[in-house]
């Protein structure tokens, strides 16, 4: 052990000169140093410094974004876990219980992005499947640079192979996801996974640790080097050097984690396992930390006895490791045999690596010698939070774009509208990502009832693995999305945040599910500086609001910060602040579901109406709930990021989202889409494109064209409703307070035409549509992928 | 798998443990898609060693109806049921997406609920699934009729566009497309129906 300090000055300024390296090196500050030595009482040794690193830092604690974190909703009548634990957990009714969660694993995918991704998504399984669910669906949420650099797309090649590899050979489909593109997120990637399961224990499995003497068991994979330091790795910034960090980046093995998915459930149906922990981020570590301080109790360890898969590790080693697929359990004691049993069946390592202690302190054993001795709740609980000072108003730079005006941009000229169409479908972040979910399987396990880029969300047919009957499985199911508008959250993050919630809830409504609850991932930049903590604050602020008023609690999540490149001139590139939400919904029957696509109508035959729910074409142009302020036709018809996005009427996105779930419910809305990405024109041409046929549209000329037709924002929805609906539906609509107003109709020709006043502005053929949004990434991903097994 | 047997076909059927060597009371054994450890090695290699696969060469061998789907036509040529393998796509990425095939169904027992030349779809979900065999080998299985499913559009770059392959008896068939995930009708086609449905009979 460490000697005393003797008291007087700052233990740090009385350590030896070589300690300031080790704490620079574990990423801890002076300040951090003097609080362990006064927690300890003594310095701390090698061993233990790096366990208070990886448990001190943004990634394990927070400590940036704590004091943010407690304004989200986080209670609700369906809520059955909230945040805190491996995954949020809420009630689906009918004996249903799903497990969901959103994990980030930004900074190891941008220095290795095939094995950054693919342990992203073997982690997010843990954190389910820990709790006691089956996975049944992964998500995923990407961020890159513009393919047109080559780095870029390489990155973009990897992270999507790396996900595809470990969810197709783990038996999870990925069912849904979006990808965007910015300047910004060159060199550093945004790769976050969400996983849902079904629960399939009783009870849902904790991690606080119970039952003095109790053993502790180890399963799963052994423990090597790899993955040393990788939460402290994760909070700082990336630069050229960063390459040199590979180490940091675990390998997984998604054959290894089914047989350990197999297992774990088994076992915690055997009632043996008292409470599981999976090692994600800081390895043992934190397993053992948080174990023991959540049953405010102690643990202790016997590196001896952990399986290791090379000789010679260190106690710094064995508890700063971060090998993937290996879960810490406590088990009840006598019960520990049979339990090891199943998982060698399985063909995985499992071995009594200790005991709980009455004490409260992680004791780790090394050579029959104690290595490493740590209070528990010092480790785990009670950990520092940098409090930070809020701008009293925005950063300059943000007030700047807030004075732009729309009336600075040139008139969109009639002839102009179809190439802006076609460039904006062509646009990366608006292109058809068939090119990415092709590569997953999206169908194993036979439960998906609407493919990738069919609808607004991903619907799952909920149907538990352990039903004794098959044909008793009922016709309910799960939707899920992920979303978040970056450029939006980059002008005005209080605003951005609102509308990422937003959209997410619309999504769900548009395929007819009720949204439930939240996972998020706060992907934000350093939030050392007064902007970055700003716009983390400012987002956190819109999410809360919003969350609040769509009454879908928050019910965990994930935060990630420090997404920041040191270019090689020595300036800071942030990213945009991206907090993607991963929200899932209720579906009550399965057999009522939409998509994107309405039904094709005879030849010459006048088809289905298409009526435009939310805020109306003629809004007038000074309403700040619609507009082109961080707009995709700016950004992509003009190169320009800036105006301040829309306000986000939450009480308007209620009422269309509800009229558009009830009118799904009642069979009288054949198709649905939200107007996201490019505007009103997109969201049709998307749905033609779906659909195969065609559309005429005719409106009312209002303001300037390009609002009319590209501005986004104004809770809008377009659906299409048969003609014998429509009557019903129209009084449904009025009577809820939903704004509704037709755009035209569906027709068996081919062609998007649109008539605006007495004006045709457009006749062009849906396979001239449906090539430019299915050739935008392809065309910019032609380099031929690099081999990889799968 | 057993969702399309058991939940939607109503055909008994239940999982064998890989160091399982009877097949006493089996009618029928089908080597179901997935990623056998991992196939980190050459697809299907290990798995054609495991114990359970003995005894399938045998049940092939005294006639008995066996279908490999996906990983498990990997494993069928990986164990000399059948002839050729099954190599990288030829753009080298993973391939998930509704496929339409040809069916030859010739004397293949576990396809005579299909006629000669009929299309029909079934999913394709596969990183590994270009067939290629040698030319001779080729237009033997060309001449015998055991080329029985053939992609509409080629989507790895599989010689003769081949999807599926039987052995000359008829009772062993292997092929990539997913039979399985074309059974439900809630999640779009019941081509595959009849193909599990001939498993016993």
């Amino acid at each position: 052990m460490a000697s005393t300090p003797a008291s007087g000055a700052p233990a740090f300024d009385q350590a030896p000169p070589a300690i300031a390296a080790q704490v620079k090196q574990e990423g801890l500050t002076p300040e951090d140093y003097n609080e362990i030595v006064r927690r300890l009482g003594r310095h701390p040794n090698r061993a233990e410094l790096g366990m208070f690193g990886v448990m001190w830092s943004e990634h394990c604690c927070y400590r940036n974004s704590r004091p943010l974190l407690g304004q989200f909703p986080t209670e609700g009548p369906r809520i059955l876990v909230g945040p805190g634990e491996n995954a949020g957990v809420v009630d689906l009714g009918e004996g249903h219980r799903l497990a969901f969660k959103i994990e980030s694993h930004n900074h190891p995918s941008a220095v290795e992005p095939f094995q950054g991704a693919a342990t992203g998504v073997g982690g997010i399984l843990r954190d389910i499947f820990t709790m006691g669910a089956r996975p049944m669906a992964l998500l995923n949420a990407l961020r890159f640079g513009p393919l047109e650099e080559s780095r870029n797309a390489g990155l973009m090649e990897g992270v999507v192979a790396g996900i595809a590899h470990y969810g197709n050979c783990v038996g999870v489909p990925t069912v849904a996801g979006e990808v965007a593109f910015d300047p910004s997120y060159s060199g550093n990637p945004l790769v976050n996974a969400m996983a849902l399961g079904l629960m399939e224990t009783e009870t849902i499995v904790r991690s606080g640790a119970s039952g003095v003497g109790n053993p502790v068991v180890y399963v799963g994979s052994t423990t090597g080097r790899d993955g040393m330091g990788g939460a402290s790795f994760a909070s700082a910034e990336l630069s050229e050097d960063s390459l040199d960090d590979r180490p940091a980046v675990q390998v997984g093995d998604p054959f290894l984690e089914k047989g350990l998915i197999e297992a774990c459930l088994e076992a915690f149906q055997s009632g043996d396992v008292v409470a599981a922990q999976d090692m994600g981020a800081a390895g043992l570590t934190c397993s053992c930390a948080e174990m023991a301080a959540k049953g405010d109790l102690g643990i202790e360890l016997d590196l001896d006895r952990v399986p290791a898969r090379e000789t010679g590790m260190t106690a710094y080693e064995f508890l700063l490791s971060e090998s993937q697929e290996r879960m810490l359990f406590v088990v009840q004691a006598g019960r520990e045999e049979p339990l090891m049993q199943r998982f060698r069946r399985w063909g995985l390592q499992a071995a009594v690596v200790g005991r709980v202690l009455e004490e409260p302190v992680v004791r780790v054993l090394q050579n029959g010698a104690v290595a490493a001795e740590v209070p528990s709740r010092a480790l785990a609980e009670d950990t520092p939070i940098n409090r930070r000072e809020l701008l009293s108003e925005p950063p300059a730079v943000v007030q700047q774009h807030w004075q732009w005006q729309e009336s600075s941009l040139p008139a969109l000229a009639a002839e102009a509208v179809e190439p802006t169409l076609l460039q904006l479908l062509d646009d990366p972040t608006i292109a058809s990502k068939r090119w990415v979910w092709r590569q997953y399987d999206h169908q194993v396990q036979a439960n998906t009832v609407v493919r990738p880029g069919g609808a607004d969300a991903a619907v799952l047919r909920l149907r538990s693995q352990q039903e004794d009957d098959p044909q008793s499985s009922n016709q309910r199911g799960v939707a899920a999305t992920v979303d978040c508008p970056n450029r939006w959250v980059a002008l005005d993050p209080e605003r951005g945040g609102m509308a990422a919630v937003a959209e997410a809830a619309r999504n769900l409504s548009c395929v007819g599910a009720e949204p439930i609850a939240v996972t998020d991932n706060l992907n934000f930049p350093s939030p050392e500086t007064p902007t970055g903590y700003w716009q983390l604050a400012m987002a956190c602020r819109g999410l809360s609001e919003a969350c609040r008023v769509l009454q879908t609690p928050v019910t965990g999540g994930n935060v990630s910060l420090y997404n920041d490149t040191r270019l090689p001139d020595g300036s800071i590139q942030p990213i945009q602040p991206t907090p993607v939400v991963g929200m899932v919904g209720l579906v009550d029957n399965i057999n009522t579901l939409v998509g994107l696509a309405w039904p094709q109508p005879a030849p010459g035959v006048a088809g289905d109406y298409l009526v435009l729910l939310g805020l109306p074409l003629d809004t007038a142009q000074d309403d700040e709930r619609l507009g082109l302020a961080g707009s995709s036709f700016l950004q992509v018809c003009h190169g320009l990021c800036t105006g301040r996005p829309p306000h986000t009427d939450l009480a308007l996105e209620q009422q269309v989202q509800k009229a558009v779930r009830s009118g799904i419910r009642a069979g009288q809305i054949t198709a649905a889409h939200d107007v996201s990405d490019g505007g009103l024109l997109v969201a049709v041409a998307e749905m033609a494109i779906a659909a195969g046929c065609g559309v005429q549209l005719s409106v009312p000329s209002a303001g300037r064209l390009e609002r009319l037709l590209f501005a986004e924002g104004g809770a809008r929805v377009v659906v299409s409703v048969p003609e014998d609906s429509w009557p019903a539906l129209q009084a449904a609509l009025q009577q809820a307070g939903c704004p509704l107003q037709a755009l035209g109709r569906v027709q068996a020709d081919p062609q998007l035409q649109l008539r605006v006043g007495d004006r045709d502005l457009l006749d062009v053929a849906i396979d001239a549509l449906a090539h430019a949004h299915q050739q935008g990434l392809p065309r910019r991903l032609e380099q031929p992928a690099l081999g990889h097994n799968g | 798998m057993a969702w399309a047997l058991s939940g939607i076909l109503d055909l008994p059927c239940r999982f064998l443990w890989h160091d399982t060597t009877s097949l006493e009371d089996i009618q029928a054994v089908v080597l179901p898609g997935g990623f056998s450890y991992g196939d980190y090695l050459r697809c299907g290699a290990l798995a054609s060693l495991s114990p359970l696969l003995h005894a399938v060469h045998a049940f092939a061998a005294d006639g008995g109806p066996v279908l490999g789907i996906c990983n498990g036509f990997q494993v069928l040529t990986e164990m000399g049921l059948l002839p050729g393998a099954l190599t990288r796509n030829q753009n080298l990425h993973f391939i998930c997406e509704p496929c339409e095939l040809v069916v030859s169904p010739g004397s293949c027992h576990l396809l005579k609920g299909y006629g000669d030349q009929e299309r029909v779809q079934f999913p394709i979900a596969h990183g590994e699934g270009r067939y290629q065999c040698q030319a001779d080998t080729l237009s033997e299985l060309e001449q015998h009729g055991q080329l029985v499913l053939r992609y509409g559009h080629n989507p790895n770059g599989s010689i003769l566009d081949v999807a599926g392959v039987c052995n000359r008896r008829g009772n062993v068939l292997g092929l990539m497309p997913h039979p399985e995930r074309a059974t439900d009708p809630l999640l779009g086609g019941i081509d595959g129906q009849r193909l599990l449905q001939s498993l016993l009979g």
